[in-house]
């Protein structure tokens, strides 16, 4: 599948963005998430992710210098507890839901020749 | 005696005075689920997991589609899910098992809880009960129609955008989106975890304070939950809201309010007037953006959790007959075509556009932004309020298929919901009235961050003071 990042064709107006969005970078962004696509499906996602990109464009029209970013609502740090063995799924517990299990590890197909 | 079509601490009391047991409460849920549910369409599986009746709150229960019960079936109502059986009991699950809850079954939601309508589950629509051609919400159209049709005493729900409190008002219940990190989020299966958050969804507001009171505190197994006390809830069930103030921003009586939501949405506001509270006009200048903001802030997070759903582990596992380039690349991509349903295909795509190279400072990061400026205007707002009102949707229940093939046009049905989660406050729909046609509309408030309590008391003084929710649905 040709990977081509530069698909997206920004036109600065009035400092707004107006994306269109191809085939083609339907095709680029499926791949990005390993997903396949049908052909005949390509151009009703252009448009949906066309619309959609640009409704959230208007946020272009926004100042933000200086702004920090909010990641999270509430301000969470690293986490930390006392490093003590306690009780939690079993081995095959956690294999217990595996399509397909060999010698007590999940099994995958073929991946090196 | 119809004890399905009574509130939980209805039934508490009758379990207390020796007049019904537990086990009947159950029975008579079980029967009504078989009578309506064919219509409704509610319930996606009925539990395996058996009663026993002996706690404190033996209350049936109805539970989304997206919390983790042990030995269970859960699937997020997607292809990609089938056959997993979680292994393990949400937290939440662990605390209503524990308090004696008594589970009925699983219900429906929108894929993965990407949607507004319950079409995108992948077993078909659920059907509003005050109108069976109408949409119930979503994503927790389930929980909500389930609770409406008496088909559960009360349910648990996920709010990411709205997920509680629009099928809240659709179904013209009440539904409580809690304070970001007030309940745990262990063993729900994330969607945006920065904004997902589990709620109630019960009969009327003494209900939702009982249920905040199981499903509420701090878990380890959840690094964001938040470890301040958790309060009896069911004490700020006072009818008086003399002297609090009740903001409306103006922003949200704009353009696209369906006129009959606005008067039910005045009406509301002149009774609590009328009842002491103070009145005034705010703005959060930000909110018109907020749906631009969520939809790259959740897409985004959507992509990244998403991501784990490869067939390699659990679920669904698609390879193509033939060899073509790479058997692992291969059955992802045949694997995720298969088992992700389109609005869940157009969600990761728009997230990883989102954060790919190039656009990141364009989208996510701008968008991350912009949610500095909502959560900053609604710093400014509680400073001089102490509850924000606004409608809870821009319209009453719509037919189903009416939005589905325009994702733009449905996203726009969270327009009020959506700034709570950017926010991380808490906010709850109740019931304030219906349209003509008999469809319910609902009235959403806001309080800072941990103040449920400020909440429930105003919704409880509006809900002691009119009889909306007394309504029931004819079915």
């Amino acid at each position: 599948m040709l990977l081509n990042k530069a698909l997206f064709f920004p036109v600065f107006d009035d400092n707004i963005l107006f994306m269109s969005v191809s085939r083609e970078d339907v095709r680029y962004i499926a791949a990005l998430a390993r997903m396949d696509v049908p052909e005949d499906k390509l151009d009703g996602f252009a448009k949906n992710l066309a619309d959609i990109v640009h409704y959230v464009e208007q946020l272009q029209k926004l100042d933000v210098e200086g702004v920090k970013p909010t990641s999270h609502a509430v301000p969470v740090g690293n986490v930390l507890r006392p490093d003590v063995v306690k009780p939690s799924l079993t081995h095959s517990q956690a294999l217990s839901v595996a399509i397909e299990a060999k010698d007590g590890c999940f099994k995958v197909p073929l991946v090196i020749e | 005696m119809n004890l399905h079509s009574l509130t939980a601490h209805a039934l508490l009391d009758l379990f207390k005075s020796g007049k019904a047991s537990g086990q009947e409460a159950y029975q008579d849920v079980l029967g009504r689920i078989k009578e309506v549910d064919p219509k409704v369409k509610a319930y996606v599986r009925m539990s395996s997991h058996k009663p026993d009746y002996s706690g404190e709150f033996p209350i049936p229960i109805a539970l989304k589609d997206n919390l983790c019960i042990k030995g269970e079936e859960i699937t997020c109502a997607s292809r990609i899910l089938k056959g997993f059986h979680s292994p393990y009991d949400a937290t939440v699950v662990e605390k209503v098992k524990t308090s004696g809850g008594t589970i009925l079954g699983i219900v429906n939601m929108d894929e993965f809880a990407f949607g507004s309508s319950c079409e995108t589950s992948c077993y078909g629509p659920t059907f509003n009960p005050w109108n069976l051609q109408c949409v119930p919400g979503g994503s927790s159209g389930g929980s909500a129609a389930a609770v409406a049709a008496d088909e559960a005493i009360w349910a648990l729900g996920s709010d990411t955008g709205g997920s509680i409190r629009q099928p809240a008002s659709f179904c013209g219940i009440v539904g409580l989106k809690p304070t970001y990190g007030r309940v745990s989020r262990y063993g729900l299966i994330a969607f945006a975890s920065s904004l997902d958050q589990i709620g109630p969804l019960t009969k009327d507001v003494r209900d939702c304070a009982l249920l905040m009171n199981i499903i509420s505190g701090h878990d380890e197994r959840d690094s964001t939950s938040v470890n301040t006390p958790v309060p009896d809830y069911t004490k700020a069930l006072i009818n008086d809201v003399r002297g609090l103030k009740i903001g409306i921003s103006k922003e949200a009586f704009g353009e696209g309010l369906d006129t009959e939501v606005r008067r039910s949405v005045q009406d509301a506001l002149d009774l609590l007037k009328k009842l002491g509270a103070v009145i005034k006009e705010v703005s959060l200048p930000h909110t018109p953006y907020a749906v631009a903001t969520y939809y790259i802030v959740a897409t985004a997070e959507a992509s990244s959790n998403l991501a784990r759903f490869d067939g390699v582990r659990y679920g669904l596992r698609r390879q193509p007959a033939l060899l073509r380039k790479n058997a692992l690349v291969d059955m992802y991509e045949e694997t995720r075509a298969a088992g992700f349903g389109d609005e869940a295909k157009r969600r990761i795509m728009l997230g990883t556009y989102a954060l790919s190279s190039g656009y990141y400072d364009a989208y996510y990061l701008r968008g991350q932004k912009v949610r500095t400026l909502i959560k900053n205007d609604l710093d400014e707002v509680f400073k001089g309020c102490d509850v924000i009102v606004t409608p809870t949707s821009p319209t009453v229940a719509f037919k189903v298929g009416e939005k589905i093939s325009d994702p733009l046009s449905m996203y726009l049905s969270d327009i009020y919901t959506i700034t709570a989660n950017l926010g991380g406050i808490p906010s709850i729909s109740i019931p304030c009235g219906f349209s003509k046609s008999g469809l319910p509309i609902g009235l959403q408030l806001m309080a800072k961050a941990f103040n449920e309590e400020t909440l429930l008391r105003v919704s409880y003084t509006y809900e002691q003071n009119t009889e909306w929710h007394t309504r029931k649905p004819k079915l």
